[in-house]
Order: C-alpha cells, then sequence, then structure tokens
C-alpha cells in the first residue's frame, strides 16, 4: 500500500519530464483528467458541488471500511486533471492519513496558481472539503 | 495605418520586458486595467520620496506643495473631459464608489415610491448593484435596455421605456464584455428631453474614445484612473454643479465640512463635500502623469492604432474558422457535411458596429478556463470569464467568455502569436469534438 508521500513523489517524477514547460504540462492534465472514472450523474447535484467562479467541481465522498473513497469531475479539462490528482492522492486513504497529510505536489508540478485563486477555480476548495469530510468521518468512526 | 512609434511608446512600460512561461509576455487584458508608463511609476516614488504630506490643511511647505500637486490632477482631468469647472471633478477611489456615490446621494434625495431607474443589458455589477440597492430602499423600479444579438442596444426599446416615472438612465459607455460603444449622445438627448438626468459608466470609454462632457451633455461621468494608464485606487466623479449642490454629502467625516459642533455640521464647498477622509493623495498625483501620457500621444492616435489591432484580431480569428473547416474536410473528405453540421470553432460574442479594441469570442467545445490557462501557458495574458457581467452573459446563453483588449502598447505581431495560439487550441478541440 503505497503512502499519500510516495504516490505525490510518483506524481512529482512523471510531471519532471516536462522540464517545467507550461503548455505541455496542461495538456498532460487534461489527458489525466480523461482518465477519471465517469461519476454518476445522480451524485453529481448541488449538495455536492465546489463552487469556483470559472470552474466546478463535483465531489461525492463515501466511507468504506475506515477508509475514504472519492469521485469526482469538473466542468473543466484542466481541473479535471488535478482533480484525477487529488483522487488518486487521497481515495483509497484513512481519514487520520487524508488529515495529516501535505499536497506538495501542486507546486512541484508548477500549478501553485490553482491554490493561490479561489474565487477562480473550485480546486482549492475541494482540498478543503475533502478534508472536512475526512474529520467528520474521522469523528464518526470515534 | 498608425503613425505611432509602439516601440518606443513600449520602452515606456517596464512591466512589458519579462517573460512569463518563458515566453515573451503579451498583456491583452487591458480592459481589466492598463499597465504603467515609467512616469507614473516615477511620479509615485517621487511624492512619497520628496513631497509626502497632508493636504489642504498645514502651513508647511511639503503640505502646500502636495496640495497643489493634487489639485494640478484635478485641472488636468478637467481639461480631459473638457468640464466646465474644476469643482465638478471629484476625487473617488474608482468607478464603483463614483456610480454608489450618485446611487446613495443623489438616488435618497431624489428617487421616490415608483419611480424607474433605466440601465441595459451589458452593464458591469458596478452600475448594476448600486441601483439594486437603492431601488430597493426607496422602492423604485429598475429597467432594462434590451441587446440584439451583436450586442447593440434596442433603442427603440429605450424609447418605449422612458416616461415620466423615469427618473435616471445609468448607461455604461462602452461595454467592457463585448466593446460594444453604445449611442450616449443620443440617450441622453432623448433622455433629457423628458427631463431625465443621465449617469455614464466611462470606465472602457475613457481610454479609447474622445471625452467632452458638455458636448455630450451627460450629467454624471464615471471615471477610472487605472484603465487609463494610472493608478488603482483612484477614480473620478464628473457631475453637473447644480446637481452636486442639491445632492447631501455621500460620507461624514473630515474635509467635507466646513465647521462642526455637537449640534450641527456645515458641509464644505464643491469638490471637497463628497471626499472626506485623508484621499488617496500619491496616486491621484501620480493619475496626472497618465493622463499626460494619452495626451502626448493623442486620443485619436491610439484608437486608430487599437482599432487596426482589433481588425486584425477579428480577421484573424474568422480565418481560424475557415482553415479549421477546410483541415476537417481534408481529413473527413465530407465537407458538405460536416460545414453544415458542426459549429464553427469559434464564436464571436460582441460584433457590434461601433466598437472599442475587444473582443470577446468562444472555442468551441473548450472553457474557457482551460483556453486562459493555455493562453498563459504562451505568456498571454487575457480574461476569461464572465467579466462581472453575469446578466449579460445569461442574456447571451454563454457562461462565459475569452476576451482580449487591446491598448496603445500592444502590436500587430503580438496579435499574430495569440492568433496562432488560439488556432491551435481550436484546432485540438475541433479534433477532440468531431
Amino acid at each position: 500500500m503505497k503512502t499519500i508521500t510516495d504516490i505525490q513523489n510518483e506524481i512529482i517524477k512523471n510531471f519532471e519530464l516536462f522540464d517545467g514547460d507550461m503548455e505541455s504540462i496542461l495538456f498532460y492534465l487534461m489527458d489525466l483528467g480523461k482518465k477519471l472514472p465517469a461519476m454518476p450523474e445522480a451524485h453529481k447535484t448541488e449538495d455536492y458541488l465546489v463552487k469556483g467562479c470559472q470552474s466546478k467541481v463535483w465531489l461525492f465522498p463515501t466511507f468504506v471500511d475506515g477508509k475514504v473513497f472519492l469521485e469526482a469531475d469538473s466542468n473543466t479539462e484542466i481541473t479535471k486533471g488535478l482533480v484525477y490528482l487529488l483522487v488518486t492522492i487521497w481515495s483509497n486513504q484513512t481519514p487520520n492519513d487524508i488529515l495529516n497529510s501535505e499536497l506538495f505536489f501542486i507546486e512541484k508540478i508548477g500549478m501553485s496558481r490553482m491554490i493561490g485563486s479561489q474565487r477562480s477555480n473550485g480546486f482549492v476548495s475541494m482540498i478543503k472539503q475533502i478534508k472536512l469530510y475526512a474529520l467528520a468521518y474521522k469523528s464518526t468512526n470515534n | 495605418m498608425s503613425k505611432l512609434d509602439i516601440i518606443s511608446i513600449r520602452n515606456q512600460f517596464p512591466i512589458l520586458h519579462q517573460e512569463v512561461n518563458g515566453k515573451p509576455l503579451i498583456y491583452f487584458d487591458n480592459a481589466a486595467t492598463t499597465q504603467k508608463p515609467q512616469s507614473v511609476i516615477d511620479a509615485l516614488v517621487k511624492y512619497y520620496s520628496y513631497d509626502n504630506a497632508n493636504i489642504h490643511r498645514a502651513a508647511h511647505t511639503l503640505a502646500a506643495r502636495s496640495t497643489d500637486m493634487f489639485e494640478d490632477t484635478r485641472k488636468t482631468i478637467q481639461a480631459f473631459i473638457n468640464a466646465k469647472e474644476v469643482e465638478e471633478c471629484i476625487f473617488t477611489k474608482g468607478v464603483t464608489e463614483s456610480i454608489n456615490l450618485v446611487a446613495q446621494s443623489w438616488g435618497r434625495k431624489f428617487l421616490n415610491t415608483g419611480d424607474e431607474v433605466i440601465i441595459t443589458t451589458m452593464e458591469h455589477h458596478s452600475n448594476i448593484v448600486p441601483w439594486q440597492m437603492i431601488c430597493e430602499e426607496k422602492g423604485a423600479i429598475l429597467k432594462v435596455i434590451p441587446i440584439n444579438d451583436a450586442g447593440e442596444l434596442l433603442m427603440d426599446e429605450y424609447d418605449k421605456m422612458l416616461t415620466s416615472k423615469t427618473k435616471m438612465v445609468a448607461c455604461v459607455w462602452v461595454s467592457n464584455a463585448l466593446g460594444t460603444i453604445n449611442p450616449v449622445k443620443e440617450i441622453i438627448e432623448k433622455a433629457h428631453a423628458v427631463g431625465v438626468k443621465v449617469l455614464l459608466d466611462g470606465a472602457q470609454a475613457c481610454s479609447h474614445l474622445e471625452v467632452d462632457v458638455q458636448d455630450l451633455d451627460c450629467d454624471f461621468l464615471a471615471i477610472s484612473s487605472h484603465k487609463l494608464y494610472g493608478p488603482t485606487g483612484v477614480g473620478v466623479l464628473y457631475g453637473k454643479r447644480e446637481l452636486l449642490e442639491a445632492m447631501p454629502p455621500y460620507q461624514g467625516g473630515g474635509e467635507m465640512i466646513k465647521e462642526v459642533s455637537f449640534d450641527k455640521t456645515t458641509y464644505n464647498d464643491m469638490p471637497y463635500k463628497f471626499e472626506a477622509g485623508t484621499p488617496n493623495i500619491g496616486d491621484v498625483i501620480a493619475f496626472k502623469y497618465a493622463l499626460d501620457f494619452v495626451n502626448e500621444i493623442g486620443k485619436e492616435n491610439i484608437a486608430t492604432h487599437e482599432k487596426e489591432l482589433l481588425k486584425h484580431c477579428v480577421d484573424g480569428l474568422l480565418t481560424i474558422n475557415q482553415t479549421v473547416e477546410t483541415l476537417h474536410a481534408t481529413s473527413n473528405n465530407e465537407k458538405t457535411l460536416h460545414a453544415t453540421s458542426l459549429q464553427q470553432p469559434i464564436t464571436l460574442i460582441g460584433t457590434a458596429k461601433q466598437k472599442v479594441s475587444v473582443q470577446s469570442f468562444i472555442i468551441n467545445g473548450m472553457h474557457h478556463f482551460d483556453a486562459g490557462m493555455m493562453l498563459d501557458a504562451k505568456g498571454i495574458a487575457v480574461r476569461t470569464g464572465h467579466h462581472c457581467t453575469q446578466p449579460l452573459m445569461n442574456h447571451l446563453g454563454v457562461d462565459g467568455t475569452i476576451r482580449a483588449s487591446f491598448s496603445v502598447y500592444n502590436t500587430w505581431e503580438e496579435v499574430d502569436v495569440f492568433l496562432e495560439a488560439v488556432k491551435k487550441l481550436a484546432v485540438l478541440t475541433a479534433k477532440h469534438t468531431k
């Protein structure tokens, strides 16, 4: 079982191949977004919408056998790629591991601006939302 | 062709000489804010290095110097918009505050239950919300002039809306999202014919068009410094003397008073009545240098150059549509079927006959947010989103656009690079969606 740190390091290694070329990084992110498993339309409701000014993210969590599982989608391709990475990192992890983890991959792959501009995209709100779910599951579990 | 020496103009803007994401910066987000020439930056540094003092009060030399420089800007803006009197120019922190000032001060005194305020479909939120707020408070009604598909006002509808109930027409002179130049002179004449006041939101217009408030005969004009090569945090409200005199102060505090006792306060004369508190002195002083910059080049020269860039951009975007269609035809060998069954790759949003150098568009099949990120990867700064005009976007049936807006320091070659980048995105998107 890979740790959250291991998965992030693998992602960073893959992105290093692009040598900081932003255009290639964005194309790669858009391709990654296509690998995101389709989210059932029934789960794409207002309740599970993480709002951003320009890009929206839907996030549907479940809690099975002490682990958090995430379904997610976005209406924009680049955000969807980042959402895919986030799901890869945090899905199938325990609430404690999610809460104790630090997302260092975003800056390392040159996408820190996605974190700074909360108004323009739902990605940063999604990170907060997943941590809130993890916290809620943790208290349920206790 | 434009007679301007764009290279020497560009050399006055240090910010333009940098790389973004490893590519030379191409700044096409001028409708959001323009960059600042060195003279404006130097004026700010000089003010804080040598002249900083509070204005209009102390007897010392620095105060006199800063007061003179502050009032110099007022005289410069008076000349810039051809106001009859310098006191008709009030400093605010921007267009938003200028409009709020009128809505709150004029609106509170002169609007009554059942009165009507007319705005247009293409207003920026800053010329919608202040009127909604005061209308709600006073029981007045907000009416909206509709537009056609090109993004032009339906003037017949405006004619029908003007009634004895109308008290104010608050109208954007140039649309920030579409670039449409509204027929404000006609709007004002028609309003005045029935005794209605007119406020113009001049945020976008003042950097592109000649401004003569006496010729226009507008009652109020809201101006932004930062869209005119000046600092942020400075705006101007022009208002006719008799209106400003009849209006109560907007905010209370220092500067706006004549005498204060605990029983009663008498208010200062115009324009100070509306300038409560210490103003943004340094930025106001630097704003003069921005106006000097525009005056030196000349509005007409600026407009000619910008129009050339706009035409080059629009022609280029339309050519991309033809190119992508041809590519499909070659690969599919089904040109007829393709041409009739698929949307064109690019849809222009805002095709009014009278426009400034702003072009909104959509790459069909690609979200504007992704397009904005992809263009940024090539060092190109455009605005994407709803441009603070959500009701307009709803009317147009889109949730946002890509907007390129050109300024005097932009070049033909920059538009070429931009068009090439857009073409690449359009081709890729068309491939994915075919």
